[in-house]
């Protein structure tokens, strides 16, 4: 449970390091040792599931207590791994363990084998710690549920296939795992089932995300044509030998893979109806892990990103179009975990932006990610402990005044509001302030747009901390007494608030050390010094919050009101992503689709089943040689015998 | 065989040297299969199953330790007939291992409530009181223990000899007994009986056809050695007409074992109405013994003439596969099913023969391993699959067995998902294999009609696992019956052979690809 400790050992080692590390001797070693066990990583989990879902109902009462035992087991797993790992010299650090070749055929192999460097490695401890603190944390929200063993059961599964995402040597392995934990994710978003919108939302999920698989797909057949290889030190020894074009097609595949996992423009969608699923599966896989992993393809690839500038571009757009689209809906949604979720959108667009910057960005987007990883769980954790003690009430404009009856949320949640809005010393303001700056070095206006995204998450996050927490009460009668919840959910919230506070100082500096090897890094170049660039970004976020502050300290109406701003009505509406993708996909689709079942079933069908039917007819009528009688079959051998003497004796002539 | 000859030459008889430990497995296979016999003749009745069970368990155990032992020896005994050489011992050790999966569910007899598989007494008349009251007594044929000892003896031997006589008698150690176990179920007699019959007839009808080609060869080389074979074929490389006649009846009379297309029509017949238990024994065992000596033969004395035999091949591959697959569409008898679908097998691989390449060598034993396990769960399964009379093997009855028996009805869509070549599954590593060695061995256009024929095969393989999981179950179907641990264990072996060999093949496939060349 020490992460803090294992965090600043981080820091420790970070600055005894030498710092002229050459990234080209970066070779993954064989695991021995320690690093000989890391399948435990996957296995723990995974055991975890099979057993709570193979046994079923036999295991409800204990099973939910291996489900954490397993998560934590991981955890240690992973901690033992970075604590050898730290007594490591930095290029030997990665290493690979080969599991076994599943085929090798000619040129066709496909070995299956796990890869821990620095950069997982931050993911493996970031997984299991946040994944076992919301394990624990879902043992009171999931208290009452009578399919808490199934619910557990699926988070396990997930922790175990988030764990092979970030531990797989080879892309297809990691298609394995991204396909695992969109598994998960669907079946948790859809959890309660027996809500339509739940269900809706689950398939939305699962359909949109297909979408972006398709783009994970293409690039891994097109890295087999171009590199032969689809493990990671085929690809990404040396990509600049394939020519650029090729590079930047891979590197925009993988940008539409990214896009449809993490929720980025113009994929993001299913995000907002994802917030169907139960809030700690909310706080776990749709803020902290699951939707970063788009972050960790792209940074992860980072070498064909470096040879493929077009396609580098096209993601640092993306990023800044959803940093400031999510912030948009974030700013109208009055269902807290709605407006939670456009938050999310945003953070991890500053995320793909400063991937999308290069090396001057890798090591940002890693450190907002595990930052963000915490002040985000932190903040569902505490809206997830609210909906507990307001008799399930989403919507913020019945909150208010809950500072009184709620103080420890209220205080956890202050942690991640400060967090988020990047006031110092918390840890948002290390990592977001790296991301502005390192864009204003690469260019102006993209700096422009994360600055000013930085004065809107201000906004909308001290609007809803503000209509939650401060204010008159405006609770509705179904729930008077809102209570605080109980030790098991508040304090996994007080840890990940701890971290919210001291992440970021504690990593500052320490992070760029630590995963130059894996990603390299360049400081950035800045027309202004850098205090100037804070003082900047603090005064827009102090003035967004102040907007934000007084236009919502005072009476708020408990029905949303109907003549506001075309903005406003956009921004309630998505803005319009909903619309723009049943016009833009579905529309089209639905037309084409019918246009093909059309040719379906007079072309291809009449060929499949004219070519059953005679197959069938065929056979009905071949097997009436079959009499049954003996002398018949001699009769066929005989005539069988006839046929091999006479081919044998035609190929002689 | 030479050495025979050269010994003529003097005037006294020289004993021909035989390493023994080289063929130590045959010889306790078949010492154990004579024991067995005075086993029958001396154990009082009561005992005898307990006694049978005891020994043929360990005689394949320990027979199975031997060939493990031997891995590794290339050599040529017992005056030139025998070679021990990696495909020998590879397939003598996949023969243990089925036989072995294949004993256990002989030696069930908790799934029919009147005893075992197989009749009280095999003389008695079918619906005879006599039959009746054998019955009643509980009188068991225990003497099935002794032809199967023999049969798997002759297996072993088959995929050894590397003489043309050698190879005729073993064919025949392993078939006589198979005729007679083929014809002793305990349900559905006269089926079981007119099965015997019509395996035995035409059987002796394609020994007779082996036997004719061993003489019109050994009238082209002067010696029935494969070896000595080889070399009259490199020594007169001009036109012979014995030599093609002996090819021709020879391949006929293997055509006939593996149950190739129009040689096959016996298999459906036989498959059905022999007892479940000896019908998986047949259909893994007699396969890998028949395709073992079929790629000696072809390989080893053959090999000069392959152009002059390889087009008839493809015909007969291309033939096999597609009759296989086209009447296995129609089937509706799961046993008769899965009797066109190991025809179709049999055409999948000839693949590996034509290719004349190690890795076709390779590709079918490990193709033989793979189709071996996965038949013998799939009988297994069959055998569980009751109704008042007995087995129902009518499709219609099996609709909706997922919904009643989950693991029974997804262990046999495992097996039936590996003979069509879904990946992840032993059935797919096999196919991919062989097809790969085809298509090295310059059998392209064989392969893509062997890909177009597996689509046809999958096609009827997809058409039960829906019967079997999607289906609403019929009202008065079939009860699945639990089975005493033998076939239990035989189903989990094949089920957990099937999915390791599809997801680790590696291992297997080097092991093979080691054991592929023949020594002569």
């Amino acid at each position: 449970m020490n992460i803090s400790s294992t965090l600043a050992s981080v820091v420790a080692s970070g600055q005894i390091e030498a710092s002229n590390i050459d990234p080209s001797v970066n070779a993954p070693a064989v695991a021995t040792g320690a690093f000989s066990f890391m399948w435990l990583l996957i296995a723990l989990p995974l055991l975890g599931a099979a057993i709570l879902l193979i046994f079923g109902k036999r295991t409800d009462k204990w099973g939910p207590y291996l489900a954490i035992a397993m998560s934590c087991g991981a955890f240690i797993v992973g901690a033992v791994m970075y604590l050898t790992m730290l007594g490591l010299p930095a290029n030997d650090r990665p290493v690979n363990l080969h599991i076994w070749d599943w085929v090798i055929v000619g040129d066709f192999q496909a070995p299956i084998g796990m890869q821990l460097d620095q950069l997982s490695i931050i993911f493996v401890l970031l997984i299991t710690f946040v994944g076992s603190l919301i394990h624990i944390y879902s043992l009171g929200y999931m208290k009452h549920d009578p399919e808490k063993r199934k619910f557990f059961a699926y988070l396990n599964l997930f922790v175990a296939a988030m764990l092979l995402l970030v531990t797989a040597d080879s892309y297809l392995l990691l298609y394995v795992g991204w396909e695992g934990v969109g598994l998960a994710s669907y079946l948790l978003i859809g959890f309660w089932q027996y809500k339509p919108s739940a269900a809706v939302a689950a398939k939305k999920a699962f359909v949109v995300n297909r979408v972006g698989d398709v783009g994970l797909s293409i690039a891994i057949m097109l890295m087999f044509v171009t590199f032969g290889s689809v493990t990671f030190s085929g690809v990404l020894e040396d990509p600049a030998a394939a020519n650029e074009s090729t590079l930047t097609w891979i590197g925009l595949a993988l940008l539409l893979a990214a896009c449809g996992k993490s929720a980025q423009f113009p994929l993001q969608s299913w995000l907002l109806d994802a917030m169907e699923g139960p809030t700690p599966v909310s706080a776990l896989i749709h803020a902290a892990t699951m939707v970063t992993a788009g972050v960790y393809l792209i940074v992860r690839s980072a070498p064909i990103f470096d040879a493929a500038p077009d396609a580098r571009t096209a993601v640092m757009v993306i990023g800044a179009i959803t940093l400031i689209f999510g912030a948009i809906i974030g700013c109208a949604k009055d269902d807290i975990k709605k407006a939670l979720a456009g938050s999310t959108m945003s953070q991890i667009g500053y995320m793909i932006l400063a991937a999308g910057l290069g090396p001057v960005g890798y090591v940002f987007a890693i450190f907002h990610l595990v930052t963000h990883g915490f002040f985000k769980a932190n903040m569902f954790l505490g809206a997830g402990s609210i909906m507990h003690g307001m008799n399930d009430q989403l919507d913020m404009r019945r909150f208010g005044a809950l500072r009184k009856v709620m103080v420890i949320t209220f205080i956890t949640f202050s942690c991640g509001w400060l967090a988020i809005m990047g006031v110092p010393p918390f840890a948002g303001f290390y990592s977001k302030d790296k991301i502005i700056e390192a864009a204003f070095g690469v260019n102006v206006i993209v700096g422009a747009v994360a600055l000013l995204g930085a004065g809107i998450t201000a906004f909308y996050m001290t609007r809803l901390w503000t209509m939650t927490f401060t204010g008159k009460s405006r609770w509705t009668d179904d729930n008077k007494h809102p209570h605080e919840s109980s030790a098991v959910m508040w304090i996994p919230m007080a840890i990940l608030a701890f971290l919210s506070v001291v992440a970021g100082f504690m990593l500052a500096g320490a992070i760029e050390t630590w995963l130059a090897p894996v990603t390299g890094f360049e400081e950035t170049e800045l027309a202004v010094s850098s205090l100037v660039m804070e003082c900047a970004s603090l005064a827009l976020v102090v003035l967004g919050a102040t907007i934000a502050y007084l236009q919502y300290r005072r009476d708020v109406p408990l029905v949303a009101p109907q003549h506001v701003s075309p903005l406003t009505v956009a921004a309630r509406q998505d803005l319009y992503g909903d619309a723009f993708n049943e016009e833009v996909f579905m529309r089209p689709g639905q037309w084409l689709t019918r246009s093909m079942v059309f040719f379906d079933n007079r072309g291809i069908d009449a060929l499949v089943n004219g070519i059953a039917a005679s197959l069938g007819g065929l056979s009905g009528r071949m097997r009436r040689i079959q009499t049954g009688f003996a002398r018949s079959y001699a009769l066929s051998m005989l005539a069988g015998a006839v046929i091999v003497v006479a081919t044998l004796i035609l190929v002689r002539m | 065989m030479n050495s025979l000859l050269a010994a003529g030459t003097s005037p006294e008889f020289a004993l021909p040297s035989i390493e023994y430990r080289l063929i130590s497995p045959i010889l306790l296979v078949l010492g154990m299969a004579v024991i067995s016999v005075l086993v029958e003749a001396f154990v009082p009745r009561a005992h005898r199953r307990v006694v049978q069970l005891v020994l043929t368990f360990s005689t394949l155990i320990v027979a199975l330790i031997l060939v493990v032992m031997l891995a590794g020896q290339r050599a040529v005994t017992a005056a030139g007939s025998l070679a021990v050489d990696g495909p020998a011992l590879f397939m003598q050790g996949t023969l243990l291992v089925l036989a072995l999966m294949a004993a256990l569910l002989v030696a069930e007899r908790g799934v029919d409530p009147a005893g075992d598989a197989f009749a009280a007494r095999a003389n008695a008349l079918p619906g005879s009181i006599d039959e009746r009251e054998f019955t009643k007594r509980g009188w068991l044929t225990t003497e099935v223990w002794c032809l199967f000892l023999f049969s798997v003896g002759g297996m072993m031997l088959f995929v050894t000899g590397t003489d043309l006589l050698i190879l005729f008698v073993a064919l025949e150690i392993m078939s006589l007994p198979l005729y007679l176990l083929a014809g002793i179920a305990r349900r559905r007699r006269l089926l079981s009986q007119e099965a015997a019959m019509k395996y035995f007839l035409l059987g002796a009808f394609s020994s007779g056809f082996f036997l004719y080609g061993s003489a019109l060869l050994y009238g082209f080389a002067g010696t029935v050695d494969l070896g000595g074979i080889a070399d009259a074929i490199t020594a007169n490389a001009g036109q012979n007409g014995l030599l093609i006649a002996g090819t021709a009846l020879i391949a006929v009379g293997l055509f006939f074992k593996v149950a190739a297309v129009p040689f096959h029509q016996w298999a459906p017949d036989v498959y059905q109405g022999s007892p479940t238990a000896i019908t998986a024994f047949m259909a893994s065992c007699v396969k890998v013994a028949a395709f073992g000596a079929m790629l000696r033969i072809m390989y080893v004395a053959l090999g000069g003439v392959r152009w002059d035999w390889r087009p008839m091949f493809w015909v007969i591959a291309i033939l096999t596969m597609f009759v296989g697959s086209i009447i296995a569409l129609t089937q509706t008898d799961v046993k008769r099913m899965l009797a066109y679908s190991s025809v179709a097998h049999a055409g999948f691989l000839l693949i590996a023969v034509v290719a004349t390449n190690e890795e076709g060598l390779a590709g079918a034993m490990f193709y033989l391993l793979a189709y071996g396990v996965a038949t013998i769960g799939g009988f297994g399964v069959i055998t569980l699959v009751r109704d008042s009379t007995g087995e129902a093997t009518h499709l219609s009855s099996w609709a909706g067995l997922g919904k009643r028996s989950p693991w029974v009805a997804g262990a046999f869509a495992v097996f039936l998902l590996s003979f069509a070549g879904i990946p992840l599954t032993a059935g797919f590593i096999g196919k991919f294999a062989v097809f790969e060695a085809g298509v090295a061995g310059g059998a392209g256009w064989l392969v893509v009609a062997a890909v177009l024929a597996s689509a046809i095969a999958v096609f009827f393989y997809g058409r039960v696992i829906v019967i079997l999981l999607f289906s609403v179950p019929a009202a008065d179907g079939p009860t699945v019956v639990v089975p005493s641990s033998f076939t239990a264990f035989a189903i989990a072996a094949g089920l957990s052979l099937t999915v390791v060999l599809g997801i680790i093949p590696q291992p297997f496939l080097d092991l093979a690809e080691k054991a592929s060349i023949f020594v002569r």
